[in-house]
């Protein structure tokens, strides 16, 4: 029985602008499933007195204090970007499949 | 179809509710070390953490937490004891992450309210939440023909944005405003400023963007006991368009739910120039952003000693200090109303300080100026005049070296760029003529001129030394002192006052 169907996996999908095919959507579907049923486990252990936890380290208030740093050029900014255009990211159509 | 405003008030009632985004004056941005000026030239503001390269991590910048605190209190808020700041995950370009760090439902500050004032009547509203969380890069959308997303070939991208601190400030649903819920949602946003402005947080610069307001409108009909479905209009970028945006959206859906359709909610987008609001992408659903607790950011437990001590040194709050301003100016509720309106009671407080009197400072602010910046849609703070050159002009009023009259044009010297009050009376000769003899002169000539006039007062007709006078203002040009001028003729005609 799958917790996960192919409908969310393809929601899921359309969220992160993947183009799966059907037979990926299947195969995601099986790994996601074995993923929550892991997780599941854990929480037939989880006790009442034990809060769930987010972060590893007992801390908090790690501040820094309001001070500015160096930058990098826009030179060494863009070096990585697969295309640029008057010093900014250039980026495929935002809207496309909603517009 | 729109509804005209007051039919639609007739059949439906608005509830409102504003999401405000204030963009924090820090020196350097929410979770790295760069800096946050505006207008910058592109991506020069940016660094392995805000354009998320692999490794780099966030660290929160401890004033914008401090600053977000007092924000809070500053709302009547509660300051969250412990809390988390939340992965907001979308597919979006102006977030190099592929998501945005904020809040979700342990917001820093929470439960607040302020009180706002619209004719006479304070109408309080309730604060949901007041979150931080970083703001996001900048794009421009190329092609297409509107520059709009809509349409465009691509987009290009400046991260110089991305990562500054934001803190978003949300009301809970505002019913009950009735026919005034345009006035009420510009009067809060108005407020809004006022205090961010009093905290020093913020230069809230609506036009710059450090203060965005989305505006969620829906309508139920009258009666009825449940709320309608609301829209979001985004971009509404003037206090003005707060309220026509209010306005316009109340307008719209009543026309389309009383054509028996039904509102969707989604986000749309308002237009300056038409006043109408156009929809924009259909909104996401939260559980589509799956927030989850920020792995690289540990919790934040403000200490209560802290938070008490912030509380203690906030400054006094713009509602206190206008009626406190009220009281010392003895003006009525109205003017005073009228002059927070304007935007000009800091103005006039400032040219108080500069040495005029109230009275003055306000008649030049809410008059000649307050028409000025009308005329030429120019907020009265960003006109070219400061607040101490309207005291020195009050001066020289007092001091008998103006008139009213050559007063405006020395006001209007100064705003067409002539240089300080002095000048302008300096280089367009706009002294009051107090030199006796020059005056006699003058007066001389128009009695010479007008000698029916000067035998009517002579015989005891007072009243027609008025054409005497107006003779001798127009042939100095205005620069005659006139009860002056009205003495010396009486004498020289030989009649006591």
């Amino acid at each position: 029985m799958s917790a996960i169907t192919r409908d969310e996996v393809a929601h899921l999908a359309r969220l992160s602008r993947l183009a799966l095919t059907d037979d990926e959507l299947d195969h995601y579907a099986t790994q996601l499933d074995a993923i929550i049923e892991s997780v599941a486990k854990v929480a037939e252990v989880a006790a009442e007195d034990v809060p769930p936890s987010s972060h590893a380290l007992p801390l908090t208030n790690v501040f820094r204090p309001d001070e500015v740093r160096q930058s990098l050029t826009p030179e060494q900014a863009l070096s990585g970007a697969p295309a640029v255009e008057d010093d900014r990211f250039r980026v495929p159509r935002i809207l496309g499949e909603e517009a | 179809m729109t509804m005209v405003y007051d039919e639609a008030l007739e059949r439906f009632e608005p509830v409102l509710g504003l999401e405000t985004h204030v963009e924090l004056g820090t020196n350097s941005k929410m979770f790295c070390g760069c800096r946050t000026a505006f207008g910058a030239p592109a991506n020069t503001q940016v660094c392995p953490t805000c354009l998320a390269l692999p490794g780099a991590l966030p660290v929160a910048n401890a004033a914008a937490i401090e600053s977000t605190i007092r924000i809070g209190l500053a709302l009547n808020c509660s300051i969250a004891e412990w809390c988390r700041m939340a992965r907001k995950n979308y597919f979006y370009p102006d977030m190099p992450k592929n998501y945005q760090i904020s809040q979700y439902d342990e917001p820093l500050c929470f439960d607040g309210y302020i009180d706002v004032e619209v004719y006479g009547e304070t109408v309080r509203i309730e604060i949901e939440r007041v979150h931080l969380e970083e703001d996001t890069g900048k794009s421009t959308h190329v092609g297409g023909a509107t520059g709009r997303i809509h349409g465009a070939d691509y987009s290009i991208v400046d991260y110089n944005r991305a990562g500054i601190p934001l803190v978003e400030i949300v009301t809970k649903p505002i019913p009950g405003t009735d026919r005034l819920a345009p006035e009420v949602a510009r009067a809060y946003v108005t407020e809004l400023r006022e205090i961010m402005r009093s905290l020093g947080v913020s230069d809230v610069r609506m036009e710059e963007g450090s203060l965005r307001c989305d505006v969620n409108v829906s309508l139920m009909e009258r009666g009825a006991s449940e709320w309608g479905t609301r829209t979001e209009t985004k971009n509404v970028n003037s206090l003005r368009s707060v309220e026509r945006a209010v306005r316009s959206e109340i307008e719209r859906q009543a026309g389309v739910l009383a054509g028996g359709g039904r509102i969707v909610q989604e986000t749309r987008h308002f237009h300056e120039d038409t006043g109408t609001t156009t929809p924009g992408r259909s909104k996401e659903e939260a559980q589509d952003y799956r927030y989850f607790p920020e792995p690289d950011l540990v919790p934040i437990a403000p200490d209560p000693a802290w938070v008490a001590e912030l509380k203690a040194a906030l400054p006094e709050l713009p509602s206190v200090r206008r009626k406190r301003l009220q009281a010392e100016w003895g003006l009525s509720d109205l003017d005073m109303q009228a002059m927070h309106n304007a935007d000009a009671i800091e103005l006039v407080e400032a040219t108080v300080k500069a040495g005029a009197p109230a009275a003055d400072a306000r008649k030049w602010w809410m008059g000649e100026l307050a028409r000025r910046a009308n005329e030429t849609a120019t907020p009265l703070a960003d006109l070219p005049i400061t607040p101490e050159q309207i005291a020195r002009v009050t001066e020289l009023v007092a001091s008998g070296a103006l008139n009213d009259k050559l007063a405006r044009e020395v006001l209007e010297g100064v705003l067409a760029g002539e240089g300080t009050p002095d000048d302008v009376v300096e280089k367009r000769g706009l002294k009051i003529v107090n030199d006796e003899g020059e005056l006699s002169a003058i007066i001389d000539e128009v009695l010479a001129a007008n000698a029916d006039a000067a035998d009517k007062v002579r015989s005891g007709k007072i009243a027609a030394v008025g054409a005497l006078v107006g003779g001798v203002m127009k042939a100095s040009r205005g620069k005659a002192d006139a009860a002056r001028a009205r003495e010396l003729i009486l004498e020289k005609l030989g009649v006591s006052a």
